[in-house]
């Protein structure tokens, strides 16, 4: 293939699906594929000593979490870690047949919902207003003696909005239930410290903060009753089955390390970033709006709505200007309908096809906001122009 | 990321024809905002039925366009009877071929050509007189379409009927019914259940059309003269969901509004099932 489109030649705003990997973290990966290739279970040193990287690497994702090392299972992914908690507190609570989570989750637990009330479960579906902000009265009415867990996303990946995870966590523990965060966007981005905001389960990612994909963590409180979702091994303290993958694990031990030194700019260098592009294009670009709430919102993340337009022709035009961002389009999915986060939040139809989400990192430039800036108005200009539906004269 | 060929690429990104046509004399609309995609062909036909122009208006993703683009060139200079012959095959072969999902934009097509044609002989609308049965209610497509995408393309599963028509593509209630449709339109048993046309109910799809134009010609105008606005949120069978903007978003009076004026208008215009809900 002569034609590979490579991260340097794009300008990559698309973070919230993956991120590049931090050279740093390539750099200590490197020798874990070639002279360090033993097994961390392993009675000989040349083995054994991989347990100390991966130590090392717990160490350094519970001190970006607040967490204690030993409350780290590594697991392949975001996704398995969401299926871990939502089983182990299925099973080491069999009388218990209600499920809370909400509309506007990743598939990953929405899925999970939708699996259990097959097998039964009584599964509470909460709502977001317009601005996609939970009702947390409603969550608290919610809540049963029945209630098996309590499933909440810390940051929606679509819209950018953050949930009030500290207030939703005493909410469910002065009830007395279980509560399982998916932060996989949150990760990084927002200060999180699991000594003092009472969560039992978190689930995270690696490669939506700079580690590669292949990698996640749950996080599972100490003194929290666990099944495992993986057998077969002693891996993990007996939490996780499989051969740990080490190199994926040091490189994730990094990222977090890398992302607790980061965080400030995050919140200050991108979030300005975001914001000039934000501004920029509703200034340049008439009825265009913003999804989802401004006020608490990842400092990465814009969700711009532009109206009689769809996502996929407009992903494909800045495709042309090796411009990468993502869409809540029904078109780019395969499915025929448009997101269900934005459905949830009843975004208005004439605007949910023609959503864009830009996601930035801390490697995003100015020059790159700019190019976007300039690029965008003729973008959307060009697709009104051939669209029935353009508001005329 | 869909493998589009270069020549759907390439229509999509230069497309042929687009906008309005000055002296159109059939115009062929289908699809909406609601479904994800919209087209509106005009065509300028010859009093000795030589379709000399063609135009178009799309709203939806790149196959979309690239196949609206391509109907224009495929039936401009032909006879209307030439062109009444094109069907959405000839749409997505003359593109080289479209992903199989995305087959509805080319069927899209050859439904907005037939509407064109319709218009200009003056004939009403299919859905008007079409008899068949209400399939697929999210997206307002009866056995009758289905039957003629699977007879017109070879289709033998349900997936590939959604992918043609994007029947059963959202809900999935009707799936089971396009299950049956295939069994008998493949001859495998079921010929004891003989359907029988009924008139055709409005169609969500229509229903919301219907709404959309009261809403704009209608009641906007008349709140337009407070300063008020209202927006169109969402509709789930009868249940249209608004929002008040402008003036009537701090008004008290917007609940009354809603009722006296939106609600009886539109069960007055549209459907008398309807009640709106403010969002």
């Amino acid at each position: 293939m002569s034609d590979i489109v490579k991260g340097d030649s794009v300008i990559y705003l698309d973070n919230n699906a993956t991120t590049r990997v931090a050279p740093e973290v390539v750099e200590v990966m490197l020798p874990l594929f070639s002279e360090l290739y033993g097994n961390a279970s392993s009675m000989h040193t040349f083995g054994g000593q991989m347990s100390h990287f991966v130590n090392e690497a717990r160490a350094n994702v519970a001190g970006l979490l607040g967490a204690r090392p030993e409350e780290i299972v590594f697991t392949s992914c975001g996704t398995e870690s969401d299926s871990t908690a939502v089983f182990s507190a299925v099973e080491t609570q069999p009388e218990k047949k209600h499920f809370i989570t909400t509309r506007v989750e990743h598939p990953a637990v929405i899925a999970l919902g939708n699996l259990l009330e097959k097998r039964g479960y009584d599964v509470t579906w909460l709502g977001v207003d317009s601005r996609g902000r939970l009702d947390l009265d409603e969550l608290a009415r919610s809540i049963r003696k029945d209630t098996a867990l309590v499933s909440i996303m810390y940051a929606n990946n679509e819209t950018g909005t953050v949930f009030p995870v500290d207030d939703i966590a005493r909410i469910v523990k002065e009830r007395g239930a279980l509560l399982h965060v998916d932060a996989v966007q949150a990760v990084g981005k927002e200060p999180i410290d699991l000594s003092r905001t009472p969560i039992d389960f978190l689930a995270l990612s690696g490669h939506k903060l700079h580690a590669p994909k292949g990698v996640g963590v749950l996080y599972v409180r100490k003194g929290t009753r666990f099944r495992p979702f993986l057998r077969g091994g002693h891996q993990e303290r007996g939490r996780r089955a499989g051969t740990e993958n080490v190199p994926y694990i040091v490189g994730l031990g990094k990222a977090c390390e890398l992302a607790g030194s980061a965080m400030a700019q995050e919140r200050t260098q991108v979030a300005a970033l975001r914001d000039k592009l934000e501004r920029g294009l509703l200034a340049a670009i008439p009825n265009a709006i913003v999804n989802g709430d401004v006020e608490h919102r990842l400092p990465n993340t814009s969700s711009i709505a532009f109206e009689s337009v769809e996502g996929e022709a407009i992903l494909l035009m800045l495709n042309e200007f090796g411009i990468c961002a993502s869409s809540g389009s029904a078109c780019t999915s395969g499915s025929l309908e448009p997101s269900h986060v934005l459905r949830a939040m009843g975004v208005p139809f004439t605007y949910a096809h023609g959503s864009i989400r830009f996601s930035l990192s801390r490697y995003t430039t100015e020059a790159e906001i700019d190019k976007v800036l300039e690029v965008m108005p003729g973008v959307i200009k060009t697709l009104r122009e051939i669209s029935p539906f353009t508001r005329r004269g | 990321m869909w493998d589009y060929t270069d020549k759907v690429q390439e229509h999509f990104l230069h497309p042929r024809n687009v906008g309005e046509l000055p002296g159109a004399n059939a115009v062929g609309e289908v699809g909406s905002l609601a479904c994800g995609d919209a087209l509106k062909l005009f065509l300028k036909i010859s009093p000795d039925g030589i379709i000399e122009d063609a135009s178009f208006q799309t709203f939806g993703c790149a196959s979309a366009i690239a196949s609206s683009s391509a109907l224009t060139e495929l039936i401009k200079g032909k006879s209307v009877e030439e062109a009444s012959k094109i069907t959405n095959k000839d749409i997505a072969a003359y593109l080289g071929g479209l992903p199989k999902e995305k087959m509805h934009c080319s069927v899209m097509g050859e439904e907005a050509l037939e509407a064109a044609i319709r218009n200009w002989k003056g004939l009403p609308p299919r859905e008007q007189e079409e008899e068949g049965r209400l399939v697929c209610k999210c997206f307002g497509v009866t056995d009758t379409q289905i039957r003629k995408a699977i007879r017109e393309n070879g289709l033998t599963t349900v997936d590939e009927v959604t992918n043609f028509t994007k029947a059963g593509g959202a809900c999935g209630d009707c799936r089971e019914q396009i299950q049956d449709i295939l069994d008998e339109e493949r001859g495998a048993a079921k010929s004891f259940t003989e359907i029988k046309p009924v008139t055709r109910p409005m169609s969500n799809i229509q229903r919301m059309q219907n709404v959309m134009r009261v809403l704009d010609e209608d009641i906007r105008p008349r709140l337009a003269q407070d300063g008020g606005d209202i927006e169109l949120v969402d509709m789930e069978g009868t249940k249209v969901v608004v929002a008040m903007r402008g003036a009537c978003s701090s008004c008290r009076a917007s609940q009354l509004t809603i009722k006296d004026l939106v609600e009886k208008t539109l069960r007055e215009q549209v459907d008398p099932a309807i009640n709106v809900v403010e969002a």
